[in-house]
């Protein structure tokens, strides 16, 4: 009795403590980013931090919900199509078009999602696959996509209809703000009592539907929010980089999602901001040295899976602790 | 010549046995899948990348060590098998005991490392691979052309596929495997090698997979996305059949190549995503899949 309320008492104060360490370190990245398109290539930057948002919000399904969906490209690059059609052709304002797509990969979570929950563990890995592979072939042959070539030259347009995005520091500020709304998002999302029910159904779903609770509502809303969250990050990407292409939409893209969350550690927030900047880091680089990209993320798929399987956060969050203790 | 539906018969026919073929392909690819899965509980992601290595495995010797398609036929599927059984002893017995996810996770990784490695190397294009002599040409049935190598790989796949499925329902080893699936440790309990009947049964299944990728390689070119665009319409007919049953793999395989052959011919716009639209009813009709038995 006495000893757990000790420990109830440290863990409470290790909590605080962990909160204030996120705090500062919250603050520390916070005023890197925005000084970092002084140092760094801006449309660098941009592709991060949509990748940021991406894996983050795929995070909340596969690290908090436990479902490991093999689609989510169709959401990225789903929306991503929208938002560039809605802005070229349709000439709607860069907010309007970005709520076009993000609106647009919400509805196809919804409808995936639905149908996914439907079968359990690795079946639900197997039909968000191929549904998102449907996705695909529509982009392939649909004719407002542009086939091979995709939309190309994508009007950026004017945020609140005065600031010009044709300015890189404009659209990279845009977008990091636009990601900081999203993580905020992602952070609530997980840090409330329906957060606390998708780690809950995670970790044993049987003794979730005994609670009274249903975890097919609970599943299909994370899925949907993280599917639209996704969306909203393809959209941005459409519009910084000004094309939406099949890229966005390939199974690859699915896949990559998924390595940027291993990377860094499922399951924490931190995590796939980690693995995103080391994965879109580690492209960068490669797209210049002539290696094999596809053998090399394959490789650290294998390395990952085989060897450090929490991530490089997760791993690095442990040592300290161990250290601490 | 008669018309069904506004389509000439012997084109309704043609795609008839253009389906059929690709649901060979498909059976002999989700049938090893289903296996995998009721023996090790893993879902191999690599399965279309051994498909594609068999079909460059194939070209390979055939091309370059010079030798004749009946040897290629047999000698590039056992070479895929011993690659599976290496993959199997290294790296997937060690995760048997983790989520399923890892495994699913492990295959994916090898299947880019197998697809980036053959891309880099042999570029995207496609690898021209004849048709061996004893199988060219067709026969005039008098209502179609029926080519003497497609009917050579529809019959195969389907001898192949029976045979394995006798195989395992109704012979010693095959009951061992279906003990092992129940319970490994009493299995093992009765001095049965249980992990090299595991490493064996990859490696058997993978190697059906090289099977099928040089049964293809004259058909369609060999290229390192071969294997990738058809492990995804696997899953979908996995998804759809269920993987209770092998019997119940291979007839929805065929049935679902008809069916996107059928589609071809009626509405080819929509002949790519035939089999995703089927699943999607099949979901909604009968969640757990046609030949489960889960229900």
């Amino acid at each position: 009795m006495n000893s757990s309320t000790v420990s109830s008492v440290s863990s409470v104060s290790a909590v605080s403590g962990q909160f204030r360490g996120n705090i500062i370190l919250i603050a520390v990245v916070g005023v890197l980013m925005l000084v970092a398109p002084l140092l760094v290539y801006p449309l660098f930057l941009i592709k991060i931090l949509c990748f940021v948002l991406f894996a983050a919000a795929f995070n909340l399904v596969l690290g908090y919900a436990g479902l490991l969906s093999f689609g989510h490209a169709a959401f990225f690059g789903g929306a991503a199509y929208i938002t560039a059609h809605a802005a070229k052709v349709w000439h709607l304002p860069f907010e309007l078009a970005l709520l076009a797509g993000t609106t647009f990969a919400a509805l196809l979570g919804l409808a995936f999602g639905a149908l996914a929950i439907r079968r359990h563990g690795i079946y639900f890995a197997m039909i968000t696959l191929a549904l998102a592979q449907m996705v695909y072939f529509l982009a392939v042959q649909m004719p407002f996509t542009g086939g091979e070539d995709g939309i190309q030259a994508v009007p950026r347009g004017y945020l609140f209809g005065i600031i010009d995005l044709r300015n890189i520091t404009a659209m990279y500020y845009t977008v990091l703000g636009g990601t900081a709304i999203g993580l905020v998002i992602v952070w609530r999302a997980v840090n409330s009592p329906f957060g606390h029910v998708l780690s809950a159904i995670r970790e044993n779903e049987t003794r979730v539907t005994s609670l009274g609770l249903k975890p097919e509502r609970y599943k299909l809303i994370a899925f949907t929010l993280s599917a639209a969250l996704s969306g909203f990050a393809g959209s941005m990407k459409a519009i910084a980089f000004q094309l939406a292409s099949l890229v966005d939409v390939n199974w690859h893209m699915s896949g990559e999602v998924i390595l940027m969350t291993l990377l860094g550690g499922m399951g924490t927030l931190i995590g796939p901001i980690v693995g995103a900047s080391i994965v879109v880091g580690l492209e960068h680089f490669l797209s210049t040295s002539g290696l094999p990209i596809t053998f090399i993320i394959g490789l650290f798929f294998v390395v990952c899976v085989m060897m450090f399987r929490r991530g490089v956060y997760g791993e690095l969050k442990l040592l300290l602790e161990r250290r601490r203790s | 010549m008669a018309d069904i539906f506004g389509v000439p018969t012997s084109v309704l026919l043609g795609q008839l046995l253009l389906g059929l073929i690709n649901g060979s392909f498909y059976a002999l690819l989700s049938l090893g899948l289903a296996i995998i899965f009721g023996m090790l509980n893993v879902i191999n992601f690599s399965h279309g990348a051994f498909y594609m290595l068999g079909g460059f495995t194939a070209w390979f010797m055939l091309s370059t060590l010079g030798f004749g398609y009946w040897t290629t036929l047999i000698a590039a599927p056992v070479a895929v098998g011993i690659v599976g059984a290496v993959v199997e002893r290294l790296l997937l017995r060690r995760l048997y005991q983790m989520d399923h996810l890892y495994s699913l996770l492990l295959t994916f990784g090898i299947a880019l490392m197998l697809e980036g490695l053959f891309r880099h190397i042999f570029g995207a294009a496609g690898k021209p691979y004849p048709v061996p002599s004893g199988l060219t040409g067709g026969i005039n049935l008098g209502f179609m052309f029926l080519p003497v190598y497609r009917a050579w790989v529809i019959v195969v796949s389907l001898v192949i596929c029976v045979l394995t499925w006798l195989a395992i329902e109704r012979t010693k080893l095959g009951a061992y495997l279906r003990a092992a699936t129940e319970n490994p440790a009493l299995v093992q309990a009765f001095g049965i090698n249980v992990p090299l009947m595991l490493t064996l049964t990859y490696a058997f299944c993978v190697g059906l997979a090289g099977f099928a990728g040089a049964l293809a390689a004259p058909l369609y070119q060999v290229s390192p996305g071969m294997g990738s665009s058809l492990i995804i319409v696997v899953f979908a007919v996995v998804v759809i059949g269920g993987m209770g049953s092998i019997g119940g793999a291979i007839f929805t395989a065929l049935a679902l190549g008809v069916i996107e052959g059928l589609t071809k011919t009626f509405y080819p716009a929509a002949s790519s995503i035939a089999v995703f639209i089927v699943m999607v009813l099949v979901i909604l009709i009968r969640p757990s899949g046609l030949f489960s038995r889960e229900a």
